[in-house]
């Protein structure tokens, strides 16, 4: 029995590893695509935040951890360790700010997909193409339409002063007009994702909700919520990561008051020459966010196997 | 009236676009009745049955739900429940959260819920499973928890959307049993739409045939069958042989015709028809074959024969025109009727209509 049932399964186990084989071959070019274009770049920045600052910018290979302790602590002239918080406070700032325009993008994107999930065939792909529409032009120009909008004499101010705001007012050059604007560049991002999870709804589902007495307030928080939740965690992934690096709007909009992270990274690379330090806020920015995901992802998935 | 009705339709009118999907409908549905709308796809029942749950609203007319009318009453505040013909189970709550979602936004308190949520799993037939999640269930089973959460709440009225047209064969005549018997019990109307005429003849107490957005009859099932007010009935509902037929005389339930074959005979009619050119229909089982064979008779040509065991369905043909008939094989003497013969065929006068066109 045995001998005659070890031939096939050998046989068998031969193929399948030509099988296997093949298809990983012809990935390929893309396995290199990922290899050069995302992984690689990531370790020359890991690389160069523990490097060396070389004396006139730029950097010497090498293993020092200052860019790291720069974070938390600076260098006194006779070489103690003074704790600094001012850029910690640049890092807590940032991720407050991605925070609020995550939520907010949340709060003003679910009812729009709702709605646009809820149209004919016909105006719901016009309606996802209008949402993406401003991805069409460039951003630094959609940022400058906003500050005409808040700026002095624009039309927001110009309309509140009807209502008796001061004139010659303007909403520029604060965190108000920097979220505005952060809001409005990455909501798309949130649109398309909840949009998406929401048209898979199943219709019958949220009528079932309403023949069950379910009113819309219990429809949305125990059927529409629990099951779109996938579409809202990613939505919220693409608004919240690519805000923690947004340079443009606090620079635009804030006046470059506020120091954000995005910002601070750029000046390290540039007029700060300090490349290390740069590096390090990168990779510092990049495992918290990794952090972070991980703990989601882990937490969503104890919640699965638990039910 | 002594007893209030559960439902009444009246002069309820829907267009979609431009086309009409109902024209002023109007009928009721009794108290604890099993009542089944049946009709061809396109026919308004699904229609029906929405506006009754309150997914869509009349463009005129109106529904009253044991009187009050509902027209304005959203979903959520009819004491109405559906069973989806998806089944629509949320497919992130266990079956015991699903069949207490209802009993929850109703406001029961959580111990009269446990207890109302096993009962109902364990008249299904599910109680050993209330905390498996739907995806875990065949098609039969997700049926069942369809039909108890639907029924938990108590409504003055259950709807059914097709409900058994996803089961395969089998499953589907075991839960037509099941439905009845369920009705029977809970005392609940059921309001049943189909578009199956063997599951509505089979669990309905009364049917409400419809065809292009118009009740065509309402009726118990034999009435249904027996009995068509008209063409569509007869068509729809079970098998039958149009004759032309000319008009002699007639009154309001009967009229003498002749027949194709020559004789001249006097049959139930279901409308006061006009002299002149009429429909005759006669359901095949009603032809008798060969040694059956009596009261008005001619002779057929046998074009093709389903021999069944029980039952053959013949496909005879008569001065060119083709007709059924299906014999019961009550001994073996069916066997002698051959494909290619002649053979003499009749009918009992009382066992064929006239019908309105």
């Amino acid at each position: 029995m045995s001998e005659t049932s070890e031939n096939p399964t050998g046989a068998t186990r031969v193929q399948r590893r030509r099988r296997i084989n093949l298809p990983y071959l012809g990935l390929a070019p893309s396995w290199a695509l990922m290899g050069f274009a995302l992984i690689l770049p990531i370790f020359i920045i890991a690389a160069v935040s523990v490097a060396v600052r070389g004396a006139y910018g730029g950097f010497d290979w090498g293993f020092d951890l200052s860019g790291y302790r720069q974070i938390l602590f600076n260098e006194g002239w006779t070489g103690e360790m003074e704790f600094t918080p001012q850029y910690l406070s640049i890092i807590l700032r940032t991720i407050l700010l991605a925070s609020v325009t995550t939520l907010l993008c949340l709060l003003l994107a679910v009812p729009v997909a709702y709605w646009i999930a809820r149209q004919p065939g016909n105006r719901k792909s016009l309606l996802v193409f209008l949402v993406t529409l401003p991805f069409w032009m460039s951003m630094i120009l959609r940022v400058y339409a906003w500050m005409i909008i808040l700026g002095k004499d624009g039309p927001l101010p110009r309309f509140l002063e009807v209502f008796g705001a001061p004139s010659g007012m303007t909403l520029m050059y604060n965190d108000g007009a920097t979220l505005a604007a952060m809001v409005y560049t990455y909501i798309p991002l949130m649109v398309l994702p909840v949009f998406a999870s929401i048209e898979k709804l199943d219709g019958p589902l949220i009528e079932a909700a309403h023949d069950l007495y379910g009113n819309r307030w219990t429809t949305l928080r125990r059927v529409i919520l629990p099951l779109t939740a996938p579409g809202i965690a990613s939505g919220a992934i693409l608004v919240f990561v690519p805000a923690l690096g947004a340079v443009l709007e606090p620079i635009l909009m804030g006046g470059g008051k506020q120091m954000m992270m995005g910002s601070l990274i750029q000046l390290q690379f540039g007029g700060g020459r300090n490349w290390p330090f740069g590096a390090a806020i990168a990779m510092t920015l990049m495992i918290v966010v990794m952090l972070v995901l991980i703990a989601v992802a882990l937490r969503s998935a104890r919640k699965e196997a638990e039910a | 009236m002594s007893q209030q009705n559960a439902v009444e339709v009246i002069d309820v009118s829907k267009n979609f676009g431009s086309y009409q999907a109902l024209r002023s409908v109007n009928f009721e549905i009794r108290e604890n009745e099993f009542f089944t709308m049946l009709g061809p796809s396109g026919c308004g029942k699904t229609t029906l049955l929405r506006m009754i749950a309150g997914f869509e609203t009349p463009d005129r007319g109106k529904f009253l739900l044991h009187g009050r009318d509902i027209v304005d009453i959203p979903p959520h505040k009819r004491r109405v429940n559906t069973v989806f013909q998806s089944y629509a189970l949320f497919p992130h709550m266990t079956l015991a959260q699903n069949v207490a979602f209802g009993l929850e936004n109703l406001g029961w308190e959580r111990a009269r819920i446990t207890a109302r949520v096993g009962e109902m799993l364990e008249r299904v037939h599910m109680g050993a499973f209330a905390n498996r999640k739907p995806e875990q269930l065949s098609g039969g089973q997700r049926q069942r928890i369809a039909l108890a959460r639907a029924l938990a709440p108590e409504p003055e009225v259950l709807l059914l959307d097709e409900p058994l047209s996803a089961l395969d064969l089998k499953l589907r005549q075991a839960m037509r049993d099941e439905l009845r018997t369920l009705q029977r019990d809970t005392g609940i109307t059921f309001v049943f739409v189909t578009h199956d005429q063997e599951e509505a003849l089979d669990m309905s107490d009364r049917i409400a045939v419809l065809g292009s957005g118009e009740v065509q009859q309402i009726g118990t099932p034999s009435e249904i069958y027996e009995e068509p007010s008209n063409q569509f009935v007869a068509d729809f509902v079970g098998e039958t042989n149009f004759f032309e037929v000319e008009v002699l005389e007639s009154t309001e339930k009967t009229a003498t015709v002749r027949t194709p074959f020559g004789q001249v005979i006097s049959v139930p009619s279901s409308t006061h028809v006009l002299p002149g050119k009429a429909t005759l229909s006669i359901r095949p089982e009603k032809l008798n074959l060969g040694d059956q064979a009596q009261g008005v008779a001619f002779q057929a040509e046998v074009v093709k024969k389903h021999y069944l065991g029980g039952y053959s369905h013949y496909q005879l043909s008569v001065g060119g025109v083709e007709i059924r008939a299906s014999r019961r094989n009550a001994s073996r003497e069916g066997d002698m009727i051959s494909v290619g013969s002649t053979v003499h065929v009749g009918f009992i006068e009382g066992s064929a209509r006239v019908l309105a066109a």
